[in-house]
Order: structure tokens, then C-alpha cells, then sequence
């Protein structure tokens, strides 16, 4: 039995039901009077000069109400563009991508809108796009921005004068004495590991409604992973005081690290402040995929040495991603801390650069950066362990981290489930039996992630009637309303239906940092679980005096207040709640909670994948796929469960078709057709084993869910697929040609 | 001229070539209709149209004369729950519930011409929905019980 009622129980979402009847509103639902459409004229080219932009004729056409390029953007005048970040970058005298946006018009129809954008005459000068990241790091590359400089971390010598560069960060760790522990080792092994580039693929496109009234002031509608956030960057690209900007919540159609970034809400708000007029703004399925903030392309070379009885002694890695054309973020930020984390390794090297291309910019993707960098560790460990002529899984068992070890960026790994993780999906491949028949084979990978954690508030209001309504000021993208209501449910005695989630706007919400890093519920469930002891204490003192009794000696149990040792001395929440509202009662309970500053929760996990390679087409069929992961506490294991699936199922999109192709740096496969991701017939049943051991830190000892599923995917379909065919694959996607060409090469 | 939704006959002022899409949604308000691509590739428009699913951004509304459209507002009965409604509820198959009014609305036609169906007929059936947030596991359970439901109902 568990010791909770509610936590731990398999409910379904508090929203379920407003998306399974069409009511739930999304951005692209808002409707408001006298509303104008938006589009954005987009540079057919990678790398150009404009000559010469000429709005004149557009802004003739009947029915245009407001064209802004950037000339108009208040924010530009402040600052450099470089500094904008997860913002639309509207070009000045340059493009450096492909679809990159030159200019907005608001109009009376989208028709008006697009013809208007016809209008807009736009004289370009093509120049060669810098496309290979590798040439880009040359000092002899054309650079991307001339007034670029690399963001070394941590820095150089002080001082030292650097020249423009289209490396935009480069971020450098060591721990140990590298050399000596490639002397220790038995074996040495060196492979280079590619992966491309992915979009996140959420369903729901971009859209933003904007409306600006006479005191300057703009509310937004926008779907974005933070409110706040979201308010802050709008707040930078119009230059206006933050408590100008209003950001409204709406439901997210799936966001994985995308949605923070705001690709139409900042113009929509300009928009609508310069026409006076609402504006709706909303991208097509090709704008999503070619000006997004996708995942970026990477080069890994891992170098790794063990002993013959598989310790691993030393390690170092060269991980080089395809920023795209701005410095929007830093991959090195990531692998930093969750790269080699996994395993005890005394001497490591971990060296992590954004290199700038002519490309999409690249920013957060479901563990930005990590999935890259564990394909191409984990891929390695596999050879390993067939040089070794060891089980794999066994090998990293040998090596698992534990608890007390350092990790590369210095911090000392807390309590972690890892070896029960691994120990739990042995057992369940044991009792599964091998893999047997032709052109089957299994591969494992393990993942860590780090995590984040986020500054939060939370507001309980108690109800006369003896319900609550929480009140956040967070987005719900993985289910987190419904896992927080249950942390409420469980600390205030109540049924999860007494307690109604509230997402508030920026003016009403409590502060929230932003919805990444698989931080959301992890974070928030400390303040709400904060926000609840308040409750009990103000209850517990109205309690009190009903009772004639000190509040230390009330005890709160099953709704109940009653004086400790006298079951007959009792009131219930619900007839105080009652008595709060009353005219001349004590006035309303209000809960207060608040968290900053709890450290990340590390979550480490173990994947298995079962495929079938046909070897006359090449096509990789996944026909089992089993996830062990350390939960700390599952608060809704149908939640969790969800998020596993969802996140296995990204992956195997990522290593066997989803890609984006190239051409002159323009993307040519901008449509779902084109741009395959998987279908319902492509994936298996994803079996979830949860692992609960809890972490010492936060309440119920949660963990970060979200994001770790996703991150050893890529590795443990590339393994399965070499235990397959024979053949080593150190470059994804795994697409039927490559499959077919690699076993051609092998029985050649 | 003239559709009739979810029982009921409007008159629509658009031009023949709109997209059956784009009147339910700025015109009538059903925007439980979700547009994910606009090309007939994700699936999250699927309306019935005479009781078949079809995609809505790919049907010109001239062809919607004289149908009978069913979205997603018009699956529920006097302010119940469809099986299948409940059965995406029950099971966890909604996230993010983009592509849950499509997906259940490919199901219930789906259902209704083959009622027992297995686990592979029910992924071949949805297999033009795309779900980026579930791994369609839930989902295909959600649709499993949904006809085990019915089936019970039946005997
Ligand atoms: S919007 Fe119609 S199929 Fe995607
Ligand atoms: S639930 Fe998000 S796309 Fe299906």
C-alpha cells in the first residue's frame, strides 16, 4: 500500500477533457473584433546583401494597415541583434539564413497580406553561404557576423585581443590528469559520430494574437514554455517597460524545447501597435520547419580508454554543433553537465563549440545538445564492449556513477538510481529471453540528465465551499497541472476534483521562471507543496480558536483538524473554509509558496531496443523497446509513462528518418510529407519500468522526466541495428539507403 | 449555400474554394478543427464528411454540399461523452491535444466500420494522424478499450 492517496495514482489530466470535446483554446483559436492578419516576407536566400528594401508600393495596397521591417523594431536601436535571442531576427543590410524575415504586414485579409508582401520589392545580392561547420571554424571563412567575437568559457587569459569569429562559444572542461589515464589504459579507440539536424516536430504551428491599446500597452496571446520569459523578450524586441506587456496564457500544441522561442509574437505586438488594430498572426507547416530554432547538426569525436577488464580510465570529447546563423544559445552550457556523467571516469577532457553556418539558427530541443553527444558515447562504449567481448550492458554496469563521484563540471552526484535502473532492465531482459532469428538484434544505452531548476510562486486560494484554486504562473506542456493539483489533493486531504489549476496571466501569476530542463514539476512541487503548509498553518489557527485550543496542538489528517490526543476535538477544512467568508468570519485563506535555489535532481536511465533489419530494403523495424528510468516518485505514472513514450518515439524519428535537407542552405524537404516523422505504424509498444529511488532533494523525492527519455534513444537504435547486420553506424539518420549501402558494403 | 454541421444547416457566405478547414474554423467557430500543415500530411483536421473521416484542408467546401459534417463538438450526445472520448481520457492518450480531436474522429469512423479490430489495424488506421507528444501508445489503447467497450455494450 502507499503511504499516499492521491500522489502516486494513475489519474487522468485535470485538462483531458477540454481537449477531447475541442474546447481547450490554443493561440490560433483567439478571436477578437476587427481583427488583422499578419505573414512575414522571408529571404529566399542563405547569405545576401539587400541592396535596396522598398515598401512604398505594399503599403499603397487597399486594405494594408501596418508594415514594419527593421527600421521600426524599437528594440534594434538599443542594442545589438546579436544579443536577441529566441527573438525574430529581421534583417537589415544582411540575411544569413534562408527564410530569415526581412519584413510584416497586417492587413484586412490574409489574402491583402500576401499580396502586400508580393509588393515588397527587395533587391538581393547573393553571396557564397558558409554551409560546412568545419569550414566555418577556418580562420580564412567568410564570417556570418563581422562583429562576432568567440564566447570562451571559462575565459582565456585576461586581456588578450581576439578576432571576429563564427565560433560563438566554445566552452572547455577537464577533470584529471588526461594523459596518464590513456597510459593506464589497455585499449585506446577514437571514432568521430554525426548526427543531423531535427525539428521538434510539435503539431501545432507557431500563432500569435496581439492587441495594443491607447496607453501603449500590448496583450499577447502566444504559446510560449514561459510566460514571463516570453513577456521579457517582447518586453526587449519593442523596448517597453516589462509591466507594458501583458502575456496571456493559451494551451501549447506541443512545444519540446521550441516553444520558447517566439518567432511571431514580438511582430504581431508591433503590428498591432502600429495599425491600432488586433492582429493575428499564424506560420504555415513550411514556415515551422525552415524558421524554427531546430535541433542543430554535431561532430563528436570521443576518445576513450579502458583496461582489460573494461574500466574505463580516461576519456575526451570534441563536440562541435552547427549553431546555424546566430549565437542564440550554447550547446557547451549542456554537455558540460551531463556529458561523460554516467560513468566513473577519473580523467576526462570535454571540449564543446557552436560554430556559426548560413543555416536556421539551432536552440533547444528536448535536452539540447545531449542525445548528440550520447549517440556518440554510447555508440563507442558498444564497440567496446565487443572488443572486450562484454556484455554491454554488464560494461556499463562496471562503470555506473555513483553516489559522492565528481562529475566533469566539479559537482558531487547525489543520491541516483542508475545501478537499479540497469539492474532492473537486466532482469527484465532476462526474463524476455535473447533475441533470436535472422537480422534481429538488440542495443542498450544508458542517458543522464542533469536538470534544471527555476524560481517559482505559488497562490492557494481556499473556497468557501472547501476547494482550493491554485494559482501558477506556468505553462503546462508534459502534464503539469495535473501532477501539481495531485501534490495539492494529497497535502490538503481534498479529492483531486476540489482542486482547480489556474494558469494565471503575467498580471495575476505568481513568478515562474519558464517551463525547460524537465524543471517544471520537479521546482513547482516544492513551492505548491510550500504553499500548502501555509494553508494548513492559517487553517490550523482558525482551527484552533474554534476549538479552544493552542494551534500547536492541532494536528491536520484526512481533511480533518482535531487536537492532538482528543479524536472528539475536531473541524473540518471544509466547514473553516466555510466560515473565512464569512462577513464577520476571518476573511479568506490565502496559501503563499515560494522556491529558489533547490539543486537539480540528476536522472540517469537505461534503454533497450529490439529491431528487425530487412536486408533487401534496408528498412529498420523497431519490435520492442523498453525504458528504466529513475523517477524518484512517479506522482501520475500515466503521466510519466506518456512522457517516456513520447520522447522514445522522437527518438526513433531521429535515428531512422527524420532529417532536414539542404540545398544552398535553403531547406527542401519543407513538408510532413517530405520531413517523415513517426507514425503510429512505425513504433511499438514502449514498455516504461519505473525506477523510484527517491532523490534527497525536493519534496517526495522527485526527479526531472521529461527530458532524459529522449536522450539515449539515438544510441540504442544504432546499437540494435549493428547487432543486427554486423555493420557500425556512425552517422544518423538511419534511413533504408544507408542501412541498404552499409550491408552492401559488408558483404562485399 | 448550404452545410450542415453536427446536425445542424448553415449558410456560408465563403467562396467555393475556401477550404472545408477554413469555414469550420473562422467562419462557424468550430476551431476544435486544429490546422497542423494545411497539405493533408498530419491528420489533426479530420472531420467526418457522411460519416468518413476526412481531411478538412483538403476539402474544397463546394464538396462539403449537402454533407453531413461531424468535428469533434458534435461528437458528444445531450452532454455525453462519446466511448471513445472517454476511452482518450481514461487512458492518458491526451497530451499536448493538438491532434486528439483528429485522432478520435479517424477512430470513431474507423470503429464503425470495423469494430474488433487488432492492434496493428488500429495503427494502420491512424497511421495518417501524427502525435508528436504520446508515442501513439496510450492512443492505440485508448482505441483498443474504446471497441472492447463497445463490444461489451453490444452482447
Ligand atoms: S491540417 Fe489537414 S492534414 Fe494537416
Ligand atoms: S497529444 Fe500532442 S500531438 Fe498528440
Amino acid at each position: 500500500m502507499s503511504k499516499y492517496s492521491v500522489v502516486g495514482r494513475r489519474l487522468p489530466r485535470v485538462d483531458a477533457l477540454s481537449k477531447v470535446t475541442g474546447e481547450a483554446v490554443f493561440s490560433g483559436d483567439i478571436a477578437l473584433p476587427h481583427l488583422l492578419h499578419g505573414k512575414v516576407l522571408r529571404s529566399p536566400y542563405s547569405h545576401a546583401v539587400i541592396r535596396r528594401l522598398d515598401v512604398r508600393k505594399a503599403q499603397g495596397l487597399d486594405g494594408v494597415m501596418a508594415i514594419i521591417t527593421a527600421s521600426d523594431v524599437p528594440g534594434y536601436k538599443k542594442r545589438s541583434e546579436l544579443t536577441f535571442s529566441e527573438l525574430p531576427h529581421l534583417a537589415k543590410d544582411k540575411v544569413v539564413y534562408a527564410e530569415q524575415p526581412v519584413a510584416a504586414v497586417a492587413a484586412l485579409s490574409k489574402e491583402i497580406a500576401e499580396k502586400a508582401l508580393d509588393l515588397i520589392r527587395v533587391d538581393y545580392e547573393a553571396l557564397p553561404p558558409v554551409l560546412d561547420p568545419l569550414e566555418a571554424m577556418e580562420p580564412t571563412s567568410p564570417l556570418i557576423h563581422q562583429d562576432l567575437y568567440t564566447n570562451i568559457i571559462p575565459n582565456p587569459e585576461p586581456g588578450k585581443k581576439d578576432r571576429p569569429s563564427n565560433i560563438a562559444y566554445h566552452v572547455k572542461i577537464n577533470k584529471g590528469d588526461l594523459e596518464a589515464g590513456f597510459k593506464e589504459a589497455d585499449m585506446i579507440l577514437e571514432n568521430t559520430y554525426r548526427t543531423q539536424k531535427v525539428h521538434h516536430g510539435f503539431i501545432e504551428p507557431f500563432a500569435a494574437v496581439a492587441a495594443a491599446d491607447a496607453n501603449g500597452k500590448v496583450t499577447v496571446w502566444t504559446q510560449s514554455q514561459g510566460l514571463f520569459i516570453a513577456r521579457q523578450m517582447i518586453a526587449q524586441f519593442l523596448d517597453l517597460p516589462r509591466n507594458r506587456v501583458k502575456v496571456i496564457p493559451v494551451e501549447i500544441g506541443g512545444a519540446f524545447g521550441g516553444k520558447t522561442y517566439q518567432p511571431l509574437a514580438p511582430l504581431c505586438a508591433l503590428l498591432a501597435m502600429k495599425s491600432g488594430r488586433p492582429v493575428r498572426m499564424e506560420m504555415t507547416r513550411d514556415e515551422v520547419l525552415k524558421d524554427s530554432r531546430p535541433a542543430p547538426e554535431s561532430i563528436i569525436t570521443v576518445k576513450m580508454g579502458v583496461t582489460d577488464q573494461g574500466t574505463i580510465t580516461a576519456a575526451s570529447a570534441e563536440l562541435i554543433y552547427d549553431a546555424g546563423a546566430f549565437p542564440e544559445m550554447s550547446h557547451g552550457m549542456f554537455t558540460s553537465s551531463n556529458v561523460f556523467c554516467q560513468y566513473k571516469i577519473p580523467n576526462l577532457s570535454l571540449d564543446t563549440k557552436d560554430v556559426l553556418t548560413n543555416k536556421v539558427p539551432s536552440a533547444y530541443y528536448r535536452a539540447p545538445g545531449i542525445p548528440q553527444a550520447h549517440f556518440a558515447i554510447e555508440s563507442h562504449l558498444d564497440i567496446i564492449a565487443r572488443r572486450l567481448k562484454m556484455d554491454p550492458l554488464e560494461l556499463r554496469i562496471q562503470n555506473a556513477a555513483v553516489k559522492g563521484d565528481t562529475l566533469p563540471n566539479g559537482e558531487i552526484l547525489p543520491r541516483v538510481g542508475f545501478k537499479e535502473s540497469l539492474e532492473k532492465m537486466a532482469e527484465y531482459l532476462k526474463q524476455k529471453g535473447n533475441l533470436t532469428g535472422r537480422n534481429r538484434g538488440r542495443g542498450i544505452a544508458c542517458g543522464f540528465w542533469h536538470g534544471a531548476v527555476g524560481s517559482f510562486g505559488a497562490y492557494i486560494q481556499v473556497n468557501n465551499n472547501g476547494s482550493v484554486n491554485l494559482i501558477l504562473g506556468i505553462t503546462d506542456i508534459s502534464g503539469s497541472r495535473t501532477s501539481i493539483a495531485q501534490i495539492v489533493a494529497e497535502e490538503l486531504g481534498l479529492p483531486l476534483n476540489k482542486v482547480t489549476v489556474v494558469i494565471g496571466d503575467t498580471e495575476t501569476a505568481p513568478w515562474a521562471t519558464m517551463s525547460v530542463g524537465s524543471l517544471t514539476v520537479y521546482s513547482l512541487s516544492t513551492a505548491v507543496y510550500r504553499a500548502c503548509q501555509d494553508v494548513k498553518a492559517q487553517m490550523g489557527s482558525l482551527a484552533a480558536k474554534k476549538l479552544g485550543a493552542d494551534p500547536s496542538e492541532i494536528e491536520f489528517s484526512k481533511g480533518l483538524f482535531q487536537v492532538k490526543g482528543n479524536t472528539e476535538k475536531s473541524i473540518s477544512f471544509t466547514e473553516i473554509a466555510r466560515s473565512t467568508a464569512m462577513t464577520f468570519g476571518k476573511g479568506p485563506v490565502l496559501g503563499r509558496g515560494a522556491l529558489d535555489g533547490l539543486p537539480p535532481a540528476p536522472t540517469l536511465s537505461v534503454h533497450a531496443a529490439d529491431v528487425e533489419v530487412d536486408d533487401e530494403t534496408g528498412k529498420v523495424r523497431i519490435k520492442a523497446y523498453a525504458v528504466a528510468q529513475d523517477v524518484g516518485l512517479a506522482i501520475n505514472p500515466l503521466s510519466v509513462e506518456g512522457q517516456i513514450q513520447g520522447a522514445v518515439t522522437q527518438g526513433i524519428g531521429w535515428a531512422l528518418m527524420e532529417n532536414y535537407i539542404f540545398e544552398k542552405g535553403v531547406m527542401q524537404n519543407t513538408t510532413l510529407l517530405d520531413y517523415r516523422m513517426p507514425t503510429a505504424t512505425d513504433v511499438p509498444m514502449i514498455e516504461v519500468l519505473i525506477v523510484e529511488v527517491g532523490s534527497s532533494r525536493g519534496v517526495y523525492g522527485l526527479r526531472h522526466v521529461g527530458e532524459p527519455p529522449m536522450i539515449p534513444v539515438l544510441a540504442a537504435v544504432a546499437n540494435a541495428v549493428h547487432s543486427a547486420t554486423g555493420v557500425r553506424f556512425k552517422e544518423l539518420p538511419l534511413t533504408p539507403e544507408v542501412v541498404l549501402k552499409g550491408i552492401k558494403q559488408r558483404d562485399k | 449555400m448550404k452545410i450542415n454541421v453536427n446536425g445542424r444547416d448553415y449558410k456560408i457566405a465563403a467562396k467555393p474554394w475556401r477550404t472545408l478547414l477554413e469555414v469550420l474554423r473562422y467562419e462557424l467557430g468550430f476551431t476544435g478543427t486544429k490546422e497542423g500543415c494545411g497539405t493533408g500530411s498530419c491528420g489533426s483536421c479530420t472531420v467526418l464528411m457522411d460519416g468518413k473521416a476526412v481531411n478538412a484542408c483538403l476539402v474544397f467546401i463546394a464538396e462539403a454540399k449537402g454533407k453531413a459534417i461531424t468535428t469533434i463538438e458534435g461528437l458528444s450526445r445531450e452532454g455525453k461523452l462519446h466511448p471513445l472520448q472517454q476511452a482518450f481520457i481514461d487512458e492518458g492518450a491526451v497530451q499536448c491535444g493538438f491532434c486528439t480531436p483528429g485522432v478520435i474522429l479517424t477512430a470513431k469512423a474507423f470503429l464503425d466500420s470495423n469494430p474488433q479490430p487488432s492492434e496493428s489495424q488500429i495503427r494502420e488506421a491512424i497511421a495518417g494522424n501524427l502525435c508528436r507528444c504520446t508515442g501513439y501508445d496510450k492512443i492505440v489503447r485508448a482505441i483498443m478499450n474504446a471497441a472492447q467497450a463497445a463490444d461489451k455494450g453490444r452482447v
